[in-house]
C-alpha cells in the first residue's frame, strides 16, 4: 500500500455543519481526540442557508405551549411516517439546545421581557421558533464554530471524504479522503465515525441546496451496510425565487408568511383557502378576516391556510400554475409589502429585502415576489437509532439531514436546526459511550483505501469519456423532471432504467482534465458516484411507495394509503458501489407507547 | 444578449496570468453564473470557491474589476460595459486561479479569548432587544474575508498578519466587549496583541461589507475608546480600583466557563 498522510482519532466527524459542530463539542467534553473533516471551509455549511428559525417549545410567547403539542405537531405534519421516539426526544430536548446555545454567546431576538422570542411557522400551533431575524442558521453554525474553535478541535477544511473504511471483522474503522486544494490523499483512523453530511439536493436542477449537497454521507453509509429509509419524502419547499432564472430555486423563508405574508395567484386571489385537507380543517381559518385576526393574536382566529405544511402549500401552488393561474415567470405571488410596513418588513426579513432587491429587482416592501416550489430537504436518510444516532454497521453514527426518520414524510419548518443539535449531541454522546466502553476497530482495511482512490484517479487517465459537468446537467435536468415534486408510475419507471443504465455508465466513464490541485472538475467527479446513489434510492423508495404522503406525491395514487402507513422503505445496496446492485424493503414503523398515542388523539 | 469578455486570473503560488474568455450571457445573470458557465464548457478545472450562491455564506470572494466584492451578488448587468475583470484577492496567498489560501483568518479566529457568560439561571437569561441588537449587527459577518482583504494593514505589509486581526475581528473583539452576557476583558489584548492601533480609520472595510455593516463606526471605534480607556484613563482606572464595576478577567470573576 502507498504510504498516505494519516490521522488517528477517536472520533471523526465528516461534515461541519450544525449537526457535526454539536456532535464533535459533546465528543470533545468527554476527553476524546476529536477530528472534523469538511468539503468547505468552516462556517460555511448548508447550516447557514436556514433562515427562520428552531423550533423548540420553550413557551415563551404562548406559555401554553409544550413538548407534547410539539411533538403531536411534528408527528402531524410528518403524516405519522415518523420514528416516534425520535420525535419525541426533538420536542423534549429542543428547549435545552437553544438556551445552551446563549451560554455559548449566541444572540437570539427579545420578547418585551427579555426572553427569546419566538415566532409563527407553518405547521406549529403555536408560536416556536427561536430567530435572528431572518438568519438564524448563521447564528447557529457561527455560534457552534466558535465553540468548537475555543475548544481546540482539529477541522480539515476543503476536505472531501470519498469512502468509509472497516476493520477486518467489519466495524467502522475510518475514512478515505482528498485535500481540495492539493488534491493529495488522507486517511483517517478512528474508533467511532458520526456522519453528519447534510442533504442530496443538487441532484435536482432547482434547489435550494449549495453544490455540497450531493448526498455524500447518504452514500458512503449505504455503501459501508447501513440502510437507507424514506428516500422517496423528499421536501420541495413552496417558496423558491422564480426570477432571474439564475437564482431559481434560491429560498425564501417562510418566516415572510409566518410574519404576515399571503400566497396569491395571477388573479389577485389567496388561493390557499381553497386546499385545506381535512386533516387540518378544524384548526385553519376559513375566510381571510378569521385568517388575519390570529397573526395579532392566536386566539381570537384559527391559523392562515398559507401556514399549512409545507407539502400541502407546495402541491397548492404547483396546482394553481398549471391550472393557468401563475405569475409570467411560472410561480405564484408571495405578499407581504401590502399588508405590513416598510420598517418591519426591513428590520424582521432584512436578507429577503437584500436578495430580492440586489438579485431581481423587486423592492418586497412594495412590490410582491414571484415563487414556486424548489428541491430543498430530503426527510429520508440513514436508518438510526432514535436514542444513539447508530446505525446498523458498528462504530457508525448520523444525525442531522443524513438521518432519517426524524421527520417522517414531511419536515416542518423550523424541526431542522432543532434536530441538527438534539441529534447531533446525542450522536457525540453515543459515540463516547461506545468508545469508552471499548468499543472500536481492530484494524484498517487498507483495500478499501486502495480502491477508492484508484476510483477517484482513474478519470485522469480515462480515454473518450464525458465531462463531469454534462452528466450532473443531464441527471439533474432527468430528476427534475421524472422524480420531482408530483411523480407517477411510467416517469418513475424511465428514470429507473436511465439511472441503472445510461447514467451508471455515464458516471464510470467520467473523464477529467487539469491537474488535482483544486480542481472543480475533478471534485465534481468525486461526487457523482454519491449523487446516482441517492437518486437511484429515491426513485425506488418512489416506486415503491404506491400512495401519495407528505414530500412524495403519485398522480396515479393520489391519496394516502393505511397500508402504506405502517412502514418504511429501507434500502441496501450490495458491492458497495453505486453499481451494486440495489435492493427495498418494507420496513414497520416502531410501535408508539399508549401515553404518546393519546397526545395524537387528545389533539385531534 | 450580446456575448461577454472575461477577463480572469489563471495559475498557482508559482505565477500566472489573466486569460480571456467570451461567452454568452442570459438576463439577471451574477459574475458567478458566468464563472459556472466557463467551467462547464471551456475551462473545467478553473478553481473558484464558493458554496450557497445565494451571500449567505461568504464563500466566493474576489476582486471584480479591481473592487473587491462577491461574486454571487455581483449582477453583470450592473457592470459597466466592456470585460469584466475578476482577479483573486490579493492579501492572501494564492492556491489556484481565484481560490486563496484564507487560513490566517481562521488562525486569528483560534486566538480569541472565548465568550465567558455567568451560569444560566432557572428559565434562561434575559437579554433586552436593544442590548442584543448591538451585537447583532456585528454577528451579521458572513466572514467572506473581504474586509481583510480590503485592509491596507495587511494588504500592504505581509509581516503585520502575525499581530494585526483585522476589522472582521474587531467586529468579533466589538461583539463580545458589548455582549450582555460576557465578562471576560479583552480590551488590553486586542491593543496590545492584535494591532488595534493600526487601523487609521480610513472606513475601506465598512465600503466593501456585502452586510452593510458599520465596521469602523459601530465597532472599532467605540472598541479603541474603550481599549484605551481602559488603560490610559487615570479616573477610569482609579475608578475600576475601587468600584470593579467594570468587566474583569474571568479568573478576576471566577466565572466558570459555560458547559
Amino acid at each position: 500500500m502507498t504510504e498516505y498522510e494519516h490521522h488517528d482519532y477517536d472520533v471523526l466527524i465528516i461534515g461541519a455543519g450544525g449537526a457535526g459542530l454539536r456532535a464533535a463539542i459533546e465528543a470533545k467534553q468527554r476527553g476524546l481526540r476529536v477530528g472534523i473533516v469538511t468539503k468547505s471551509l468552516l462556517g460555511k455549511a448548508h447550516t447557514v442557508m436556514a433562515e427562520g428559525g428552531m423550533a423548540a417549545a420553550m413557551g415563551n410567547v404562548y406559555p401554553e405551549d409544550n413538548w407534547q403539542v410539539h411533538f403531536r405537531d411534528t408527528m402531524r405534519g410528518g403524516k405519522m411516517l415518523n420514528n416516534y421516539r425520535m420525535a419525541e426526544l426533538h420536542a423534549k430536548e429542543a428547549p435545552d439546545r437553544v438556551y445552551e446555545l446563549e451560554q455559548w454567546g449566541a444572540l437570539f431576538d427579545r420578547t418585551k421581557d427579555g426572553k427569546i422570542l419566538q415566532r409563527d411557522f407553518g405547521g406549529h400551533r403555536y408560536a416556536r421558533l427561536a430567530h435572528v431575524g431572518d438568519r438564524t442558521g448563521l447564528e447557529l453554525i457561527r455560534t457552534l464554530q466558535q465553540k468548537v474553535v475555543s475548544m481546540g478541535t482539529d477541522v480539515f477544511m476543503e476536505c472531501k471524504v470519498l469512502r468509509l473504511v472497516h476493520d477486518s471483522a467489519g466495524r467502522i474503522a475510518g475514512a478515505v479522503a482528498y485535500w481540495r486544494p492539493t488534491g493529495e490523499f488522507v486517511t483517517f483512523r478512528a474508533k467511532a465515525v458520526i456522519l453528519a453530511t447534510g442533504g442530496v439536493g443538487k441532484s435536482w436542477k432547482f434547489t435550494s441546496n449549495s453544490w455540497e449537497s450531493t448526498g455524500d454521507g447518504h452514500a458512503m453509509a449505504l455503501w459501508a451496510g447501513a440502510e437507507l429509509i424514506d428516500m422517496e419524502c423528499i421536501q420541495f419547499h413552496p417558496t423558491g425565487m422564480v426570477w432571474p432564472l439564475s437564482v431559481r430555486g434560491l429560498l425564501v423563508t417562510e418566516g415572510v408568511r409566518g410574519d404576515g405574508g399571503v400566497l396569491k395567484n395571477s388573479n389577485g386571489e389567496r388561493f390557499m383557502f381553497n386546499y385545506v385537507a381535512d386533516m387540518f380543517r378544524a384548526e385553519t381559518a376559513e375566510s381571510e378576516e378569521e385568517a388575519d385576526k390570529w397573526y395579532a393574536d392566536h386566539s381570537a382566529g384559527r391559523r392562515p391556510p398559507d401556514l399549512l405544511p409545507r407539502d400541502e402549500v407546495a402541491r397548492a401552488i404547483n396546482n394553481e400554475v398549471k391550472s393557468g393561474r401563475g405569475t409570467p415567470h411560472g410561480g405564484v405571488y408571495l405578499d407581504i409589502g401590502s399588508r405590513r410596513s416598510a420598517e418591519y418588513i426591513r428590520r424582521r426579513l432584512p436578507s429577503m429585502y437584500h436578495q430580492f432587491m440586489e438579485l431581481a429587482g423587486v423592492d418586497i416592501t412594495r412590490e410582491m415576489m414571484e415563487i414556486g416550489p424548489t428541491c430543498h430537504y430530503i426527510m429520508g436518510g440513514v436508518k438510526v437509532d432514535a436514542d444513539t444516532a447508530a446505525t446498523r454497521v458498528e462504530g457508525l453514527y448520523a444525525a442531522g439531514e443524513v438521518a432519517g426518520g426524524m421527520h417522517g414524510a414531511n419536515r416542518l419548518g423550523g424541526n431542522s436546526l432543532s434536530d441538527l443539535v438534539v441529534f447531533g449531541r446525542r450522536a457525540g454522546t453515543a459515540a463516547a459511550d461506545y468508545i469508552e466502553g471499548g468499543g472500536g476497530p481492530v484494524d484498517f482495511a487498507t483495500g478499501e483505501v486502495d480502491a477508492a482512490i484508484a476510483e477517484a484517479l482513474a478519470p485522469f487517465t480515462r480515454e473518450g469519456g464525458e465531462s463531469p459537468y454534462d452528466i450532473q446537467r443531464d441527471l439533474q435536468e432527468m430528476m427534475q423532471a421524472n422524480v420531482g415534486i408530483i411523480r407517477n408510475g411510467a416517469e418513475l419507471e424511465d428514470a429507473l432504467v436511465q439511472l441503472d443504465g445510461t447514467f451508471t455508465e455515464r458516471v464510470a466513464n467520467v473523464t477529467v482534465t487539469g491537474g488535482r490541485a483544486y480542481n472543480p472538475g475533478w471534485n465534481l467527479a468525486t461526487d457523482l458516484p454519491s449523487m446516482i446513489t441517492v437518486s437511484k434510492t429515491v426513485t425506488r423508495g418512489a416506486i415503491g411507495r404506491e400512495e401519495s404522503r407528505g414530500g412524495h406525491t403519485r398522480e396515479d395514487f393520489p391519496k394516502a394509503s393505511a397500508e402504506f402507513g405502517t412502514f418504511n422503505l429501507a434500502h441496501r445496496v450490495s458491492g458497495g458501489t453505486y453499481e451494486g446492485e440495489f435492493s427495498v424493503a418494507r420496513s414497520p414503523l416502531l410501535t408508539m407507547p399508549d401515553e404518546l398515542k393519546a397526545l395524537l388523539e387528545e389533539a385531534k | 444578449m450580446a456575448d461577454v469578455t472575461m477577463r480572469i486570473w489563471r495559475g498557482d503560488a508559482n505565477g500566472g496570468d489573466f486569460q480571456e474568455y467570451t461567452i454568452a450571457q442570459n438576463e439577471g445573470e451574477v459574475v458567478l453564473d458566468v464563472i459556472h458557465r466557463i467551467q462547464a464548457t471551456e475551462a473545467p478545472d478553473l478553481a473558484c470557491r464558493w458554496n450557497c450562491k445565494a451571500g449567505k455564506c461568504g464563500s466566493c470572494s474576489a476582486e471584480i474589476n479591481g473592487k473587491p466584492r462577491l461574486m454571487c451578488m455581483t449582477r453583470m448587468d450592473d457592470l459597466p460595459e466592456g470585460t469584466v475583470t475578476v482577479a483573486p484577492m490579493r492579501t492572501f496567498p494564492i492556491i489556484r486561479d481565484l481560490v486563496t489560501d484564507v487560513s490566517f483568518n481562521f488562525a486569528m479566529a483560534e486566538r480569541i479569548p472565548a465568550v465567558l457568560p455567568p451560569p444560566m439561571p432557572e428559565g434562561g437569561y434575559r437579554m433586552f432587544q436593544e442590548d442584543v441588537e448591538r451585537g447583532q449587527e456585528f454577528r451579521k459577518c458572513i466572514e467572506c474575508f473581504l474586509c481583510q482583504d480590503v485592509c491596507h494593514v495587511i494588504r500592504d505589509h505581509e509581516d503585520n498578519k502575525e499581530h494585526y486581526a483585522g476589522p472582521r475581528f474587531f467586529i468579533r473583539y466589538a461583539e463580545l466587549e458589548m455582549h450582555p452576557l460576557d465578562t471576560n476583558d479583552r480590551r488590553d489584548y486586542v491593543r496590545q496583541e492584535m494591532g488595534l492601533g493600526y487601523c487609521n480609520i480610513t472606513k475601506c472595510c465598512t465600503e466593501v461589507c456585502p452586510e452593510h455593516i458599520h465596521i469602523t463606526d459601530n465597532a472599532i471605534i467605540p472598541l479603541k475608546e474603550r481599549a484605551v480607556d481602559a488603560h490610559y484613563d487615570p479616573i477610569a482606572w482609579l475608578g475600576r480600583k475601587i468600584r470593579r464595576q467594570t468587566k474583569r478577567t474571568a479568573a478576576e470573576a471566577g466565572v466558570q466557563p459555560a458547559p
